[in-house]
C-alpha cells in the first residue's frame, strides 16, 4: 500500500477520537438557541444610547474591543510582507511579455470600467455606512479590493499595472495600519486611554456617528483595500510570468 | 438542533484535517485549511444563536428587541478577511517551493540541506 | 430552514476537502462558500455573510488560480 494509503488509515481512527472529543466538549455548551451570555445582551442594551451606533457589530469591533481589532489588523499586515517577501523578486514581467496581453474587444472595455466603477462606488458605500446599516471597513475594503480587480480582468496587465503600482499601494497600506494605531495614540497623549473615543457621539444615523469609530472605520478599510490589492499583484504577476512562458514555450 | 449545530462544525473541521493528511498537492492542501478554518466560524456563529432573535443592527426600531450574540459576529468577520492573507502566505510559500523544486507534491519535497 | 442549511454546508465542506484536482476543487470551494453566506444570513449575521461574500467569490479564487497556473508543469 502505498504511503498515501496508510496515512489515511492510520488518521481515521485519530479523527473519530478527536471528533469524539469535540463532540463531548460541545455537549457542555448551552443548548442551540438558547444562549445567555450576558456580555451580549449588554452591549446590544447599550451600544446604541452610548455610541449612537445602531450596528453594533461595528460598534464592537471598532470602539469595545477596539484593540482585538488592531492586533488583527497587524496580522494582516504581516501576511501582505511574508507575500510580497517571498514573491516580488521571483520572475517579473518584462515589459515586452507584458505588451504581448491584450484584451481585444472593446466591449469588453468599456464595460468592464463601468462595472469597476460600479463595484467601488459599492465598496466605498459599505465602509461608509458600516455604523448605520450592516457593513464596515472589513467588508468595504475587500469589496473595493475586488472592484479594482475587475480592471484586471477586462482590460488586460497594462492597464491593471498603472492602477496598481507598488509605489502607490505600499505606502497607501503603511497609511492605513499606522492611522490606526496613530488614532490610538492621541487618545493616550490627550490623557485618555489608548484607543478612547475622542471626538464623542456624533448624530444617531449620519456618516459621522461615534466620533472617532468612524475614523479608526476609515483607516482599517484603506489598509485593508490596499493590502487586498498588494495580494492580488504579487499573485497576477506571477500569473502572467506563467501565461508569457507558456507562450515562449509554443 | 442541538446535535446537528454543533456536530457540523466538527465534522467540517475533522474532515478538513483529514483533506490536509490525505493531500496530494500543496495547493489543495492549502485549502483543506480554509475549510477547517471556516468550521470555526459556524461554531462561532452557531454558540451566539438565540431563538426567534434579529440581527444586532437596530435602526428604526427600539432597540430592546432581542438580537443575537454580537461579539461573536465581530470575531467571525475580522477572522474572515484576514484568513485570506495568512491562505496567500501558504501559497507564497508553496510557489516557493514549486520554483526550487519542481513539484507541489508534499511527499516528494525532500528536505532542505545546508 | 436551518437544519437544512447546515447539512447542505456539511455536504459542501466533505466535497471540498476530497477533490483531489485543485482546479475543480476551487469551484466547489466558490458554491461551498455562497452556501456558508446563505448559512450566516440564517444564523442573523449579516456582517460576517457580507465579508465571506466578498471574499470567497473574488479573492480566494484569484489567488488561487493563479497559483496553480504558475505551478503547473
Amino acid at each position: 500500500m502505498s504511503r498515501r494509503a496508510v496515512r489515511g488509515l492510520i488518521a481515521l481512527p485519530a479523527l473519530g477520537a478527536l471528533g469524539a472529543l469535540l463532540a463531548w466538549g460541545a455537549s457542555g455548551l448551552a443548548p442551540f438557541g438558547h444562549f445567555h451570555g450576558f456580555y451580549g445582551q449588554l452591549l446590544n442594551a447599550i451600544a446604541l444610547p452610548q455610541r449612537h451606533t445602531t450596528n453594533t457589530v461595528t460598534a464592537i469591533v471598532f470602539d469595545y474591543r477596539g484593540v482585538d481589532t488592531m492586533g488583527e489588523e497587524l496580522i494582516l499586515f504581516a501576511a501582505v510582507v511574508g507575500v510580497v517577501l517571498l514573491l516580488r523578486d521571483t520572475g517579473k514581467p518584462t515589459p515586452q511579455d507584458v505588451a504581448r496581453d491584450r484584451v481585444g474587444s472593446d466591449a469588453l472595455h468599456v464595460f468592464g470600467v463601468l462595472g469597476a466603477a460600479a463595484a467601488i462606488l459599492v465598496g466605498v458605500w459599505l465602509a461608509a455606512f458600516g455604523l448605520v446599516t450592516p457593513g464596515g471597513g472589513f467588508q468595504g475594503g475587500v469589496a473595493i479590493a475586488s472592484g479594482v480587480v475587475v480592471l484586471f480582468l477586462t482590460a488586460g496587465f497594462r492597464s491593471w499595472r498603472h492602477v496598481a503600482t507598488e509605489k502607490a499601494l505600499d505606502p497607501l497600506e503603511g497609511a492605513g495600519a499606522s492611522a490606526y494605531v496613530a488614532l490610538g495614540l492621541a487618545a493616550l497623549v490627550s490623557g485618555a486611554p489608548f484607543l478612547h473615543n475622542l471626538l464623542g457621539p456624533g448624530q444617531t444615523g449620519t456618516l459621522f456617528s461615534g466620533g472617532s469609530l468612524s475614523l479608526l472605520n476609515w483607516a482599517v478599510a484603506l489598509e485593508v483595500a490596499a493590502a487586498n490589492l498588494v495580494l492580488y499583484t504579487e499573485f497576477i504577476e506571477q500569473y502572467v510570468v506563467a501565461l508569457v512562458r507558456d507562450r515562449g514555450d509554443e | 438542533m442541538h446535535f446537528l449545530a454543533y456536530g457540523v462544525a466538527v465534522w467540517i473541521f475533522c474532515v478538513g484535517i483529514y483533506g490536509a493528511i490525505v493531500s496530494r498537492n500543496l495547493i489543495h492542501l492549502a485549502l483543506c485549511l480554509s475549510v477547517t478554518q471556516s468550521a470555526t466560524y459556524v461554531l462561532l456563529l452557531a454558540i451566539g444563536y438565540r431563538n426567534h432573535a434579529t440581527a444586532p443592527i437596530f435602526k428604526g426600531f427600539e432597540n430592546r428587541t432581542k438580537g443575537v450574540d454580537p461579539v461573536v459576529q465581530s470575531l467571525a468577520l475580522t477572522d474572515i478577511v484576514v484568513s485570506v492573507t495568512v491562505i496567500a502566505l501558504i501559497l507564497a510559500l508553496a510557489l516557493d517551493a514549486h520554483k526550487d523544486a519542481d513539484t507541489v507534491d508534499p511527499d516528494e519535497l525532500v528536505g532542505m540541506h545546508g | 430552514m436551518i437544519a437544512a442549511t447546515l447539512i447542505l454546508v456539511a455536504l459542501g465542506a466533505t466535497a471540498v476537502a476530497l477533490c483531489l484536482d485543485p482546479l475543480r476543487q476551487i469551484v466547489l470551494s466558490g458554491i461551498y462558500g455562497l452556501l456558508l453566506v446563505i448559512l450566516f444570513v440564517v444564523f442573523q449575521a449579516p456582517d460576517v455573510a457580507l465579508s465571506m461574500l466578498a471574499v470567497t467569490t473574488v479573492a480566494y479564487p484569484l489567488i488561487v488560480l493563479a497559483a496553480i497556473r504558475r505551478t503547473r508543469k
